[in-house]
C-alpha cells in the first residue's frame, strides 16, 4: 500500500514532521513501516530553567515518535536522555503496555540530535509527566491503526480484535498476524490520537510492575561505553589550559616545550589553549609545561559570601504591612537567617567529551542532560547550521542536575577542528570540581509569627539560590516570600530539586521551630496546618512505619520530620538520631521516607529514586560544601569534598503510596528535600540545638547550647 | 613491557610511566575499569592484582609486572556472570551504573575472601567505593543475599 490520501485521516490537523526529518525523509530514515508522531505545542508549559532559556518550544516542534518496521521492530525516538534515572526502562514499559509486546522487542532511540526530535532537556522531573502519558497516547494510537489495518486485511468491520505479544488475532478463524506484516511495504505515518483510549492503571501488566534496567548486562558487565570510554579511529586525547582561578585572565603563555614533546600538538585560539597527544599522560604532561602568566581580578573572600549575596542583590519589593503588623503584634513569633553553602554535584563520570570532523560536518558525543542544548552551543561556537551538527548522547555517568552544558564537548571540537583528528577531552574531577557548576549558596531570612496554633505571618527571602519551592504548603494568612537575585562569586545552575532542598531547609525548621513554642507535636502542628491530602497522607504514611509515638531509646535520641510538595511528588521524612554525649557526635539511626507520585511506573525504580535522593541529601544535610576563597576552590578532589559513602547510611526504609487513580509525576527529585531538615528537627529534639546552616556539621560534631 | 591482564599476556608501553588505568583503557582498550578521582579515593578503578583489590589509577603500570590483573571484562566465565554480577543483575541495584565496575570487583574480593559475611562486614569492605547515585542500600542487600545463599549451600 502506497501513502495515498485514503490513509491520510481528515482528522488530521497536526502538521507532519518538518524539524529534523520531513515527512518526505521520514521513511527514508525510518524504513517502511507503520508511524505515529505527536507534536510538543500542546503539552509544554514548564518555565525556563537557565536565565534567557527560551521557556516555549518551537510552535509544531515534533516530540517523539514511534515506528514499527516490517520486521515487527518497534522503535520509539524522544529527545530525552538517560543518565541513570532509568527512564529508558519506565518509557519503554508504557510503550510496551499499550501495545501488547514484551519489553525486549521495543528499542528506545534517547538522545541523538540527528534520529530524535527537539527536546529541551532532561531535568525538572518532567519525563515522566510530560513524556509518559504522550508515548503511551502514541503507542496506543499506533496500535488502533494496527488493529484497522489488520480489520482491512480480513476484511471486517468495527469488530473487537485482540492482540498478543506483537499479534493481531482474529475473532473467528484464529488466524494471526504479526505487526511486522501489518506494517510491510507500507508508509503510514499518521498525528497521535489525542482521545485515543489508553489502559486503564488498574489493568496495567508491564507498567507499574519492577522491570529490570535495560540492558542492565551491558553496564554490569563493562560493555557499555560511556562517552568517556568511546575511541574513534585515528582519535587523540585532548586536555585544556585552565585559569589557576576564577576570573583570571590569560595574559601571556610560552608553549614552545609542550609542542616540542613527541606527537603533541598545540591549539591556540585567543584566550583558548589546548593540546592534544597519543594518551592522555602526554596530553597532561604537555599541558603542564606551557608557562602561562595569569591576571587575578578581585574576587569575593569565601567568608564574606553571605554578606555579598545579601549585598548585591537587586532591589527588594516592600513588604506588605499586613504581614509585618501580624508579625509585629503577635504573641508567638520567630525569626533567623539560614546559611546554605554551594555543593557539588560530583557525578561519578566527569564530564566528556569526544569530536569529529568530516569536511563542515560536526558529530559530538557528550553527557548531557540537554543535548539539542550543546548543539546550540556548538552553533553559536563554531558558526555552522544545525543542520550540520549531530550530537549524541550514550547513557551517561550520571548528572543530578549538573550536565545542562557541553563544554567538554565543545572543548573536543575546537581541539578537532584545529588538529583535523577525532579528540577526546576527558575532564579531570579536578577541572569537574572546578570548571562545571554548583548548586547555588543562599542566604534565607525568614520571620513567622504564631496566632493560637496557626501561622499569621510568613516572611520569607531567599538570597540566591532561587525560587524553586519557596512557597510554603501552610495554610494561615499574610504570606510574603520573595526570591532576590544576587551576583554568584562561583559559576551557579541547576542541582536535583534546585532551590527546594534550601528553601524547604528553612521551611521546615521554622515550622517545627513554632510548633515547639507552642508545645505541640510537631507532626499534629503541621497536618492542622497544612490543606493538602496528599500531603497530609504521606505524613500519616511515614509517622506510621517510622512508628512516630514510640519511646525514644535513650537520652540524647531525637525524633525529627520534615514534608514538602514538590514537583507533583509528595514527601515526608522522619529521621532518628542519636548525640553522643561526650564526644557531640552525631549518628544517623535510621530514615523513613514515604513518598507518592500519583500512579506508580516502575516500584523498584521509584524506590530506588527515593533512596538515591534521601542519601545524596544527606550528603548537602550534613557535610557537603565547596570551600573556596577569593576564585579559588580549595576542596576540589574526593578526598577533600565528602560525598556520602556506605558508612553513612543509616537504616533506610521507602514507603511508596501508589495512587492509581492519579497522573504519575517525575520521582528524581522531590524526595532530596526533606532529610537535611527532619535532622535537623530531630538533632534539636534529642540535644535542644537548632541548626540554621547547611551543611549542618561539616565536622560531625553537634554544637553544645 | 609484558603484562598479564584476564589471563592474556599483552605489550605495552610504559613511556612516561603510565598508570595501570591508562594502560587498561588507552591501550588495552579495556574500557570497563573507569576513572572517578584519580587518587584512589572513589574506587571505581579498582581492579583485582593477584586476587587483591588495587586502584588502577595511582597503580603504576610496572609495580604489576609478573602479576595477575583481572577486570571487569575478565571476569564472566565460560559466558557466565560471576555470582557477584549476578546477584547485581537480579536485585537491580545500579542507576547510572559507572560505579558498577569497581563496586564489582571489590565485592569479588570481599565474597570470595570472606564466605559469610555480616552486613556491617559488607559495609565495611566496600566503604571505600562511591556510588554517587547512592544505591548502597541496594548493593548491601545484593551482597548479603549473595553471601547467605553461598553460606547455606
Amino acid at each position: 500500500m502506497k501513502d495515498t490520501p485514503n490513509n491520510q485521516p481528515d482528522t488530521m490537523k497536526k502538521p507532519a514532521p518538518e524539524k529534523g526529518i520531513s515527512r518526505r525523509k521520514f521513511f527514508k530514515y525510518m524504513g517502511t513501516g507503520i508511524a505515529t508522531y505527536f507534536v510538543w505545542t500542546d503539552y509544554l508549559a514548564s518555565e525556563a530553567l537557565f536565565p534567557g532559556e527560551d521557556a516555549q518550544a518551537a510552535p509544531d516542534q515534533l516530540s517523539s515518535w514511534i515506528h514499527v518496521s516490517e520486521t515487527g521492530a518497534i522503535t520509539v525516538y524522544t529527545g530525552k536522555v538517560e543518565v541513570g534515572q532509568n527512564i529508558r526502562t519506565s518509557l519503554t514499559q508504557v510503550v510496551a503496555e499499550e501495545l501488547f509486546v514484551p519489553v525486549s522487542a521495543i528499542t528506545l532511540v534517547m538522545g541523538d540530535t540527528q534520529l530524535t526530535p527537539y527536546d529541551r532537556g532532561t531535568y525538572g522531573s518532567l519525563t515522566t509527566p510530560q513524556m509518559a502519558p504522550i508515548l503511551r497516547k502514541a503507542a496506543a494510537s499506533l496500535r488502533e491503526i494496527l488493529l484497522q489495518e489488520a480489520r482491512k486485511e480480513w476484511n471486517l468491520g468495527e469488530v473487537e480484535l485482540t492482540l498478543e505479544k506483537g499479534t493481531v488475532q482474529h475473532p473467528g478463524n484464529g488466524k494471526k498476524l504479526g505487526y511486522g506484516s501489518l506494517a510491510k511495504a507500507k508508509r503510514l505515518l499518521q498525528p497521535m490520537d489525542e482521545n485515543v483510549k489508553t489502559i486503564h492503571p488498574d489493568k496495567w501488566k508491564v507498567s507499574g510492575t519492577s522491570v529490570r534496567k535495560i540492558k542492565g548486562e551491558d553496564f554490569i558487565t563493562g560493555k557499555h561505553r560511556y562517552v568517556s570510554d568511546k575511541v574513534l579511529p585515528d582519535m587523540v586525547y585532548g586536555k585544556v589550559l585552565r585559569a589557576p582561578v576564577y576570573g583570571a585572565k590569560l595574559l601571556r603563555a610560552d608553549t614552545s616545550r609542550a609542542a616540542e614533546l613527541p606527537g603533541v600538538q598545540v591549539v591556540k585560539e585567543g584566550d583558548f589553549i589546548g593540546v592534544t597527544a597519543n594518551n592522555s599522560r602526554s596530553a597532561a604532561m604537555a599541558l603542564a609545561m606551557i608557562e602561562a602568566e595569569w591576571e587575578k581580578s578581585p574576587q569575593v573572600p569565601g567568608n564574606q559570601l553571605f554578606e555579598h549575596l545579601e549585598e548585591s542583590a537587586g532591589n527588594t519589593d516592600p513588604v506588605p504591612a499586613a504581614v509585618s503588623d501580624a508579625f509585629d503584634n503577635a504573641a508567638t513569633k520567630v525569626a533567623h537567617d539560614f546559611k546554605v553553602s554551594y555543593i557539588a554535584h560530583v557525578p561519578l563520570e566527569p564530564r566528556a567529551g569526544l569530536a569529529r570532523w568530516t569536511g563542515d560536518q560536526l558529530e559530538v558525543w557528550t553527557g548531557t542532560q540537554r543535548p539539542f542544548g550543546v548543539q546550540e552551543e556548538l552553533e553559536n561556537t563554531f558558526s555552522i547550521p544545525k543542520e550540520k551538527i549531530r550530537v549524541y548522547m550514550p547513557d551517561t555517568g550520571s548528572g543530578y542536575g549538573g550536565k545542562h552544558t557541553g563544554e567538554a564537548g565543545i572543548e573536543a571540537a575546537k581541539l578537532a577542528k584545529a588538529t583535523g583528528r577525532p579528540v577526546k577531552v576527558n575532564w579531570t574531577r579536578e577541572e569537574e570540581f572546578k570548571w562545571a557548576y554548583f548548586r547555588p549558596a543562599g542566604l534565607i531570612r525568614v520571620k513567622a509569627a504564631l496566632t493560637g496554633n496557626r501561622i499569621s505571618s510568613w516572611e520569607f527571602h531567599n538570597f540566591n539560590s532561587g525560587g524553586a519551592g519557596i512557597s510554603s504548603p501552610y495554610s494561615g494568612q499574610n504570606n510574603y516570600q520573595e526570591y532576590h537575585r544576587s551576583d554568584s562569586p562561583l559559576r551557579q545552575g541547576s542541582y536535583r530539586a534546585l532551590a527546594s532542598t534550601a528553601n524547604i531547609f528553612a521551611i521546615e525548621s521554622i515550622v517545627n521551630d513554632l510548633a515547639g513554642m507552642v508545645r505541640t507535636d510537631p507532626m499534629q502542628f503541621r497536618l492542622d496546618n497544612l490543606e493538602d491530602e496528599r500531603l497530609k497522607a504521606v505524613i500519616k504514611a511515614a509517622a506510621k512505619s517510622f512508628d512516630w509515638k514510640r519511646k525514644k531509646a535513650g537520652t540524647n535520641h531525637g525524633f525529627g520530620m520534615a514534608c514538602a510538595a514538590v514537583k507533583g511528588g509528595f514527601v515526608a521524612t522522619f529521621a532518628e538520631v542519636v548525640v553522643d554525649p561526650d564526644s557531640r557526635e552525631l549518628k544517623v539511626l535510621s530514615a523513613v521516607t514515604a513518598f507518592e507520585c500519583g500512579a506508580i511506573l516502575n516500584p523498584r525504580h521509584l524506590e530506588s529514586q527515593i533512596t538515591g535522593c534521601v542519601l545524596q541529601g544527606l550528603g548537602g544535610a550534613l557535610f557537603e560544601a565547596v570551600e573556596f576563597n577569593e576564585g579559588n576552590v580549595s576542596n576540589a578532589f574526593l578526598s577533600s569534598y565528602r560525598v556520602p559513602r556506605f558508612k553513612d547510611v543509616p537504616e533506610m526504609k521507602v514507603v511508596l503510596v501508589n495512587r492509581k487513580d492519579l497522573p504519575s509525576s517525575g520521582a528524581g527529585e522531590a524526595p532530596i528535600t526533606c532529610i537535611a531538615p527532619a535532622i535537623r528537627n530531630a538533632i534539636d529534639d534529642a540535644v535542644g540545638v537548632k541548626l540554621y546552616d547547611l551543611p549542618m556539621l561539616p565536622s560531625g560534631v553537634v554544637p553544645r547550647s | 613491557m609484558k603484562i598479564s591482564v584476564n589471563n592474556k599476556e599483552y605489550t605495552v608501553e610504559v613511556d612516561g610511566n603510565p598508570s595501570l588505568l591508562e594502560v587498561l583503557r588507552e591501550q588495552l582498550d579495556l574500557t570497563g575499569t573507569k576513572y572517578g578521582c584519580g587518587e584512589a579515593a572513589c574506587g571505581a578503578c579498582k581492579v583485582l592484582v593477584n586476587g587483591t583489590p588495587t586502584p588502577a589509577c595511582i597503580t603504576p603500570v610496572t609495580s604489576v609486572q609478573g602479576k595477575q590483573v583481572l577486570t571487569i571484562e575478565g571476569l564472566e566465565t565460560e559466558g557466565k556472570l560471576h555470582p557477584v554480577q549476578q546477584v547485581f543483575l537480579e536485585e537491580d541495584v545500579f542507576q547510572c551504573s559507572y560505579c558498577a565496575p569497581g563496586m564489582i570487583m571489590t565485592a569479588v574480593a570481599l565474597v570470595e575472601n570472606q564466605k559469610a559475611m555480616g552486613e556491617q562486614e559488607i559495609i565495611d569492605g566496600m566503604n571505600g567505593n562511591i556510588c554517587r547515585c547512592c544505591t548502597y542500600p541496594a548493593i548491601v542487600k545484593a551482597l548479603h543475599k549473595l553471601t547467605q545463599t553461598e553460606t547455606k549451600g
